[in-house]
């Protein structure tokens, strides 16, 4: 085993920014090449060079290598803004968004590859929607009423503001799927439903219109492809783009889930 | 792919396991912090530390030493680190393919918190065997502890390699383990979970760091006396208060 540092942050090198401010580096992005409709070429990565501009982001890179020097290249994006979670990537190893990585945090060589533990589309562009319908199937990710549909005449019960804030806190995941790329456990075990999907749960269960007990949600997460299989590696809070609380609803649910389960 | 929500309860065998694993390993981990400061005892003195030998054997209650005592803690504690080892055994990576997945992402994800999963688990297998020797020695000898008697197994036995290792086996993966325990069930992180958990961080190093120092301190206390004691192997120390008056520095 490789010694690595002991940081619990993705990199956020001052030292390469300070560096940097002036731009006008010239860059080197070596991209995963492989489309799995073209079997017979080899997975491979592939150098492009450019000019790095101010406050230039993996976004705007990728853009100017797909239209100046090859249209063939694949990556998802949509809002540009971290709130689609489309362009989650494996940024020098790590998963991160594209679009929220400015190029002057990074040292001149960028090596992009897809996110690991999702089915490959091509190139950097990976299936994460396929992965979170499966998991949402799984662990039934949305309000369960016992009372039926609700009347939509009426006005809809109110809820204490301090409960309201803390769904909408963690209704703020995007799915990207970096948190499944960070985890150990998800990699090496791929029926593990991750922080993604524990944190999605945590939000129903202490949404007051969901009227299922702690019973029903053992049902589907008091096991180990739900919150006894995670290992607490941690990967997920530190990795997550949203800064979501990842590991405290972790911890949330397998205190309910063990009451439940006692 | 849906599950029917029946209300019905699945197997709580998941559960159990997380919690029993957990219960062992914080047990164990409590167990041997106040091992070594048991056994540092050494430090301040021949004397005090075989007032501990003795007072572990029962002498202070019972009148006189019952080594059995030492014996019953012994399979205790085997028993608990067999029951955590079957529990964190279904951890590991278990196929090869599993060990490359887990190889490739902690070198590329260069991530504290996944470095020193691996850790414990590397620790922990080591453990698998350091641990069974010492115990065994203990469980069919307890009754060689002491200034002298430890000494001697440290130096004339050729225990110090031993203990070196499981030195820091122990410190490593226990101190990671119980960081990771506590983080995992969302414990003493207050008000900022980030902050919180950064400052457990720094507690567990400084802990570690401190046992580390103790524990190779009084392991070259141990190989000193049992240097100086090499020709008289097998020879138990008589506290001083039991020593004749006419030689202070001698032996009945």
């Amino acid at each position: 085993m490789r010694a690595a540092p002991m940081t619990n942050a993705p990199a956020n090198d001052n030292r390469i920014a300070a560096s940097n401010v002036n731009g006008g580096r010239t860059l080197t992005l070596r991209i995963f090449r492989y489309n799995p409709l073209q079997p017979e070429q080899e997975p491979h990565l592939q150098s492009f060079t450019l000019e790095e501009a101010d406050t230039m982001t993996l976004f705007i890179a990728l853009n100017e290598i797909r239209e100046n020097m090859d249209p063939t290249l694949q990556f998802d994006f949509v809002c540009r803004a971290g709130i689609c979670g489309s362009c989650a990537m494996l940024i020098n190893g790590r998963p991160g968004l594209a679009c929220r990585t400015l190029t002057r945090d990074l040292p001149r060589e960028i090596t992009l590859a897809p996110l690991p533990g999702f089915e490959l589309i091509g190139d950097l562009s990976v299936n994460t929607g396929k992965w979170m319908r499966g998991m949402s199937e799984q662990l039934q990710t949305w309000i369960h009423r016992t009372g039926g549909a609700p009347d939509l005449c009426r006005l809809e019960e109110r809820m204490e503001p301090e409960v309201a804030e803390n769904i909408y806190e963690l209704e703020r995941c995007i799915e990207c799927g970096c948190c499944i790329s960070a985890c150990g456990t998800a990699q090496m075990r791929p029926d593990f439903v991750g922080a993604v999907g524990i944190n999605q749960l945590a939000r129903f269960r202490i949404d007051p219109r969901d009227d299922r007990t702690d019973t029903q949600f053992f049902e589907v997460l008091g096991d180990d492809t739900g919150v006894f299989g995670c290992m607490t590696l941690l990967g997920c809070e530190d990795f997550c783009p949203k800064d979501l609380p990842l590991a405290q609803q972790i911890a949330y649910m397998r205190r309910k889930m063990v009451l439940a389960a006692t | 792919m849906t599950q029917p929500l029946t209300g019905r309860r699945p197997s709580r065998l998941s559960a159990w396991m997380d919690m029993v694993q957990g219960g062992t390993g914080l047990l164990l981990v409590l167990f041997m912090w106040a091992h070594m400061l048991m056994v540092s005892s050494i430090l301040l003195g021949k004397d005090a530390m075989y007032w501990v030998a003795r007072m572990f054997e029962g002498e202070p209650l019972l009148g006189k030493p019952y080594p059995i005592l030492v014996s019953g803690v012994v399979l205790f504690i085997l028993a608990a680190i067999v029951v955590h080892a079957v529990l964190a055994l279904r951890r590991f990576p278990a196929s090869s393919h599993q060990y490359q997945t887990l190889h490739h992402h902690i070198r590329s994800l260069r991530h504290g918190d996944t470095t020193l999963w691996y850790l414990q688990v590397i620790t922990g297998f080591a453990l698998f065997f350091l641990a069974s020797v010492h115990l065994y020695q203990m469980l069919l000898h307890p009754g060689d502890i002491g200034p002298y008697a430890s000494s001697d197994r440290v130096w004339s036995g050729r225990f110090w390699p031993l203990y070196l290792l499981l030195l820091f086996a122990v410190e490593l993966h226990g101190g990671i383990g119980v960081y990771r325990l506590v983080v995992k069930w969302g414990w003493f992180l207050g008000k900022d979970p980030r902050r919180g958990r950064r400052r457990l961080q720094r507690i567990k190093w400084l802990i570690t760091a401190f046992l580390l120092a103790l524990g190779l301190l009084t392991l070259a206390a141990y190989m000193k006396i049992g240097m100086e004691h090499e020709a008289r192997v097998g020879e138990r120390y008589v506290p001083a208060h039991l020593q004749p008056v006419a030689e202070p520095q001698g032996n009945p």
